[in-house]
């Protein structure tokens, strides 16, 4: 489709093991095990999964702060796995990450001032008034005050810190934002407000959105669209609603049910899975999740990788129940 | 019947390199025999340093119990010394913390760890013996069984394993395993699912609901999630920048929210129900517990103030049974607020 801001094909990084001095390859990490999605300019995309199932890999591998073992990554219809460096750092100002953890991803000795500046000195070669007003400017948007700007990351709470890094993020005027757990460190009560503010951003500066997170809550309240991530690939997808009102895919189902809800009455059935997520140096064979699922047909999801199936409501799963 | 622990206006201060820090303005709690009660609050309102301070396990100085008295099974905790403290920790009440890793020693197995916790004791009084001490053999034994309790598969091969060879899920559960080894009247668990997946979660709250049912543990569970807390609680204390500010069963908790915070906090939450909730979030910030707000703590925050917020705080009353409330708002069952019956406003 023309009209895809962002589109992963089948997409797979895998890290070597055994890199000693003898050189030899013991096996893979498959982080990203064939990742196949696509963003519409404006919308929100939510990858939602537990450890190991390779999400944020996925975000560095559009980022390309990792090279891809297979796959493409377009950005409108042009696969930039193939760019020059000099393509990549014209590229790297139409998508910008905004990371988890606010703390760690400002410098504690620039100033607020100084962080927001560096991307407009480094990629615009702006210098003093113009620069000022500039930084003022995306101070506004984000919700900051003047007095803000000469403060250095300790003297703010976690949420204009992470405000902050939104500001930078905006700084070179960006099409796609990838958010990593944006939600996480802050207290619940400022949450919300992030999220709102988040979503007023988007429609004001027509951003597209990449969501990553485990927290189910924040993808369902913000994201239009989700895939679910187990062991480095995309086992359910489609738009958010169905999906987590009637999810199909076991894992799926065991992820709802699992998320504790803040009520009085707790759900009766809850499902359990067995065991603990395999590690990625071990896939399982057939379907990768058929080690924990409470609904294994058989031999069949030992032996065979399901493949997609899609359904008339436009979302699809990747199980051998609906094969 | 006497509760099992009875925290009364208990006052600490923190010295910091800006000031004191008073993070605990004086809170009663009570623990009932085989209660299960979560302890919820956000960053800074002193949840955890409530739970280090019933084990006497804060730093003394830079921290400063200033007034108050922890009561387990009727005995002040705070005027005990540490050697009486030490055969109280781990075995009469145990604690679990959020970062299993850090307190699973990295150069011994698990059986070598498990057992010396099992061995470690003097007395004779132990409730998890029978007649005397356990020699090395038997201790490994009831490891095994222990891991068994906690849903370890094959324990027997898995107590020779190192922690790194564990998922955290899996060292959760020996620490739990290692917390109820001793058969402990009290279960302290701050955070025990924070750092974990959510599946995983799932697992471990199932987990500590079912021991705690069969074996009638009281349980102390601090949590900044209140789905986590309503999974295994059915009384909760919501704390505010050193207060609690209400408690009472789950049940009312949620059905009746009073404290305008508890009311702002449950509207902050994203409920993974339909988008058409809009989640509001409290404006402003937690405070500075070094200058903090004059009267009620929640005063700067709060839609419903009076000018006597500002100067009184606020104290602690039982509005309805079980159902109690710090709120100048609520002085008394007959106050318009609680009588209008209002969820929210």
């Amino acid at each position: 489709m023309a009209n895809q801001l962002l589109e992963l094909k089948n997409l797979k990084k895998y890290f070597p093991l055994g890199k000693g001095f003898l050189k030899d390859h013991k096996g893979d990490v498959r982080a990203v095990d064939g990742i196949s999605f696509s963003v519409r300019g404006g919308d929100s995309f939510g990858l939602v999964g537990e450890s190991g199932s390779g999400k944020t890999t996925v975000a560095r591998l559009i980022l390309r702060l990792v090279e891809p073992t297979e796959g493409e990554v377009l950005w409108d219809g042009r696969d930039i796995c193939k760019f020059s460096e000099s393509e990549m750092k014209e590229m790297r100002r139409n998508m910008q990450m905004i990371f988890q953890d606010p703390h760690s991803s400002l410098n504690p000795r620039k100033t607020v001032f100084k962080s927001i500046a560096e991307p407009l000195i480094i990629h615009e070669g702006m210098r003093g008034r113009s620069l000022r007003e500039r930084v003022e400017e995306l101070l506004g948007i984000v919700g900051l005050k003047h007095e803000h700007m000469f403060r250095y990351p300790h003297e703010l709470s976690g949420g204009q810190k992470q405000r902050v890094g939104i500001a930078r993020a905006l700084s070179l005027h960006p099409k796609l934002l990838i958010l990593d757990e944006p939600t996480s460190a802050l207290d619940v009560s400022v949450q919300a407000q992030m999220l709102h503010f988040l979503e007023s951003l988007q429609e004001k500066m027509g951003l597209t959105y990449l969501f990553i997170s485990h927290n189910l809550a924040v993808i369902r309240y913000t994201c239009d669209r989700v895939g679910v991530m187990y062991l480095g690939r995309i086992i359910e997808m489609g738009k958010t609603e169905g999906i987590f009102s009637s999810p199909r895919h076991p894992y799926t189902k065991a992820l709802v049910s699992a998320v504790p809800l803040p009520q009085a009455e707790q759900p009766e059935k809850m499902i359990f899975l067995a065991g603990d997520i395999p590690s990625a140096t071990h896939i399982p064979s057939g379907c990768r999740f058929h080690t924990r699922c409470p609904e294994k047909i058989g031999a069949i999801c030992e032996e065979v990788e399901p493949s997609t199936h899609r359904f008339s409501d436009g979302n699809q799963v990747d199980c051998h129940l609906y094969q | 019947m006497e509760p099992i622990l009875e925290i009364k206006d208990l006052k600490i201060e923190f010295a910091t390199f800006e000031g004191i820090s008073h993070v605990l303005e004086g809170i009663d709690l009570t623990l009932g025999r085989g209660d299960t009660l979560g302890l919820v609050g956000e960053t800074g309102c002193g949840k955890s340093i409530t739970a280090k301070a019933i084990l006497r396990l804060l730093p003394i100085p830079p921290a400063r119990i200033v007034s108050g008295e922890i009561l387990f099974e009727g005995e002040d905790l705070l005027k005990k010394s540490e050697e009486e403290m030490k055969e109280i920790r781990g075995k009469r009440i145990a604690m679990v913390f959020q970062d299993p890793m850090t307190f699973l020693n990295p150069v011994f197995t698990i059986e070598e760890q498990l057992t010396d916790v099992i061995l470690a004791h003097k007395g004779k009084e132990d409730s998890g013996l029978r007649g005397g001490r356990l020699n090395r053999k038997q201790a490994v034994e009831k490891a095994i069984e222990l891991l068994r309790e906690v849903k370890i598969p094959q324990p027997e091969l898995r107590i020779k394993s190192y922690p790194h060879e564990f998922s955290g899920g899996m060292r959760q559960r020996v620490l739990i395993a290692m917390a109820l080894s001793r058969s402990p009247r009290i279960l302290i668990a701050d955070e025990p699912t924070t750092a974990l997946d959510v599946t995983i979660q799932a697992q471990i709250l199932w987990l500590i609901h079912d021991l705690v049912q069969r074996h009638g543990h009281s349980v102390l569970l601090i949590s900044h999630d209140l789905g986590v807390v309503a999974r295994v609680c059915k009384k909760i204390a919501v704390m505010y920048a050193g207060n609690i500010v209400e408690s009472c069963s789950t049940v009312q908790l949620f059905k009746r929210p009073l404290h305008p915070y508890t009311q702002g906090l449950l509207n902050s939450i994203l409920t993974f129900s339909r988008r058409e909730s809009e989640a509001q979030g409290i404006k402003g910030m937690i405070p500075d517990l070094i200058q903090p707000p004059s009267g009620c703590r929640f005063h700067p925050r709060c839609s419903r103030t009076m000018d006597r917020c500002l100067k009184e705080k606020p104290p602690m009353i039982e509005i309805e049974e079980g159902h109690w409330i710090s709120c100048h708002r609520y002085e008394s069952p007959l106050s318009p607020l609680f009588k209008r019956g209002v969820g929210g406003d």
